[in-house]
């Protein structure tokens, strides 16, 4: 067969496309390549089949119990204070009744739970609609039912944002590293870079160590934290003996964190 | 055949410096975008996505149109579009490369692009968008080469060039199905969570799509010796009537749906977007000219005696792209973050930076649509004599 230089470089050129995008990607598909959630805890750390969370939101009264449970978040885990709406990052905020559970509010409801403020975070749902999407893999679930990111291979899509319903997942739209306040900078953490997505991840750091989340550990017991699947946990005890709520149950995505609204008198004094 | 766009009228390298700085204008922008960030964008934590992807959104649809023009040409043997097709094929390959561009502008880390092919992850529509945008580049790029190169030389194209057309046509469709699917399917989204959505979209870009095609080919008509013909021009713009006519159809049923169910988060976003919510109002005069302009070109497009008068036709088609463009290159995209996802308020409007990458993708797309046409003009040029000049056009190539 007589091959001219045009038709080599065309065929080369062909080959070389198909080859590293087709063939590679099919390679992949098969399953060669290391899943970010490959990891086996060490021995001290805290386990469950699927971590969740009460929050008792009678039992944050002030805003300064709010502030102090966003400091214990978004200090140790170097979130970045951004003072405009524009750029702002946030794991664990506050906002109103209406605003938390959409379409649940009434005209004629008691004034003190239409003003108060209720704990937001991400939900780490069952069904999480913000791993579907992620056309990387680089947020994912855990076994033990937590979302996590991973920010190394984050391509800053933002289709994770446009799928979570709750707005529970933040984006450095600029270098962070400037904004998060030297003194108090926690060295055992990481920081971020720009252009990755990040959001609240159930402490994963300190559950390793056996440690419970820092927003439960500053909750006064407002918040316990448990194992869903474990009938004989404290927060099933909760679940089945108190009436609880989710942010929007309609939408499938089986949020693991519930709230009590009323003040159940089951969730004790302290965690 | 690639020499034939180097030779050129000054008209032509005229307007190719003129894009080639307004090319070279966003590539500076967007180096400003890289060491900064995405935070040079009009974009927030409620509003993540706007311009790059609503110009991707409407530019997919650009591409998907080529399939009007091969249908009737290839499955219906509907000979006389044979001038024309090669000029639809162009325009896709132009249209998603530029999709691509778009793509590449709004990632956060760009230089990990590589990421989706080296993680490869099914379950994302974005992968399966990537996957098909990429299959019909390269589609359109060897159909139309291959066409073009064959039709120069006088001989009939390879028969292996068949099926790979053949397949074309459903890989159209999928393309933009596939980029309906990354709005569609979202929980919580209730602006974009509607099963119409594909169809409307396809509607929108197969009258979005040959109105283009239509204004390029009298711009072509106008300015080179080639003539794509008036009856072809006819028969695309009843294609636009059809298809405009179905897509505001489909978005009346969106309007009654969200209305006659009274259920506020379907109502939301259009209210947001063409009345205001709660004081915001931003896009309301840009969604207006939107519905005004769509009801307009209906009127040019549907009688014959209007659409078939080249000029009149020319108004309506750039009615109908300003329409669309307005709907899908900002609406879509903008209103479906409006409200946010706990119901707050948080608008949108693009910065300069972001309209001057913008802008200079649009440029290396036109300049990518001109060296193309060039190339597929002259070729047409030296096999048929001009049919018919103009009064006034120039006769240079």
């Amino acid at each position: 067969m007589k091959i001219n230089r045009r038709d080599f470089i065309r065929m080369a050129g062909i080959t070389a496309v198909a080859g590293l995008t087709g063939a590679g990607t099919i390679a992949r598909l098969k399953g060669n390549s290391l899943e970010a959630a490959d990891y086996t805890p060490p021995a001290e750390a805290l386990k469950a089949k699927h971590w969740g969370m009460v929050i008792d939101v009678s039992k944050i009264a002030t805003p300064e119990d709010y502030q102090r449970m966003m400091d214990a978040c978004h200090i140790p885990h170097n979130v970045p204070g951004f003072d405009n709406p524009k750029d702002e990052i946030k794991w664990i905020w506050a906002d109103t009744y209406e605003h938390t559970f959409p379409g649940m509010e009434h005209p004629y409801m008691n004034p003190e739970f239409k003003e108060k403020n209720f704990l937001v975070l991400c939900n780490h749902c069952e069904k999480p609609a913000c791993v579907r999407v992620c056309p990387t893999k680089a947020t994912f679930k855990r076994a033990d039912g937590i979302v996590v990111m991973d920010y190394h291979r984050c391509i800053g899509c933002r289709f994770c944002m446009a799928a979570c319903p709750f707005g529970a997942r933040s984006f450095n739209w600029r270098d962070p590293r400037p904004f998060i306040n030297e003194a108090a900078m926690n060295r055992e953490y990481p920081t971020r870079t720009k252009g990755v997505v990040e959001k609240c991840t159930f402490c994963v750091e300190r559950l390793e160590k056996g440690e419970i989340p820092l927003c439960v550990e500053k909750s006064n017991g407002a918040i316990v934290f448990g194992d869903l699947e474990d009938p004989d946990s404290e927060i099933r005890n909760i679940l089945a003996s108190t009436y609880t709520i989710r942010r929007k149950p309609e939408l499938g995505t089986g949020p693991s964190i519930y709230y009590v609204i009323g003040g159940g008198g089951h969730v004790r004094e302290s965690a | 055949m690639l020499e034939k766009a180097l030779s050129g009228s000054r008209r032509y390298w005229t307007l190719v410096l003129v894009l080639l700085g307004l090319a070279g204008a966003g590539v500076l922008a967007w180096f400003k975008q890289y060491s900064y960030g995405l935070g040079v964008t009009g974009l927030s934590r409620d509003v993540t996505w706007g311009f790059y992807i609503s110009q991707f959104t409407f530019l997919v649809g650009v591409a998907a149109s080529a399939v009007m023009i091969v249908i009737p040409y290839y499955l219906h043997h509907y000979k006389k579009f044979g001038r024309i097709v090669i000029l639809g094929e162009f325009l896709a390959v132009s249209a998603v490369t530029m999709c691509l561009l778009f793509i590449f502008a709004d990632m956060g880390q760009p230089m990990r692009m590589m990421n989706i092919f080296l993680h490869p992850t099914p379950n994302s529509v974005m992968f399966w968008d990537a996957m098909v945008l990429g299959g019909y580049l390269m589609l359109n790029i060897v159909i139309g080469w291959t066409t073009l190169h064959a039709e120069k030389k006088e001989v009939a194209p390879p028969s292996w060039v068949k099926p790979l057309i053949y397949l074309s046509i459903p890989w159209a469709i999928s393309i933009h199905t596939v980029t309906a699917f990354l709005y569609a399917g979202l929980p919580g989204r209730h602006f974009w969570l509607s099963a119409i959505m594909a169809a409307r979209f396809l509607a929108s870009a197969f009258s979005g799509g040959p109105a283009l095609l239509i204004i390029l080919a009298l711009l072509v008509r106008k300015y080179t010796k080639f003539d794509p013909g008036e009856e072809q021009i006819r028969s695309v713009a009843k294609i636009v009537a059809y298809a405009m006519a179905a897509n505001v159809f489909f978005l009346g049923l969106e309007f009654f749906t969200a209305f006659y169910s009274n259920i506020p988060g379907h109502m939301n976003s259009f209210i947001y977007l063409f009345a205001g919510l709660e004081g915001h109002g931003k896009l309301v005069p840009l969604m207006w000219t939107s519905a005004v302009l769509a009801v307009v070109s209906l009127a040019l497009l549907i009688p014959p005696q209007t659409r078939n008068r080249l000029d009149v036709l020319l108004v309506a088609c750039i009615a109908v792209f300003i329409s669309l463009w307005i709907d899908k290159g900002f609406g879509l995209v903008i209103g479906g973050f409006i409200p946010n996802p706990m119901e707050h308020i948080t608008e949108y409007w693009p910065t300069a930076t972001e309209l001057t990458i913008t802008i200079g993708i649009y440029a290396i797309g036109f300049l990518v649509l001109t060296v193309l046409y060039k190339v597929a003009v002259s070729v047409k040029e030296e096999k048929e004599p001009p049919v018919k000049l103009p009064a006034g056009a120039k006769q240079e190539a």
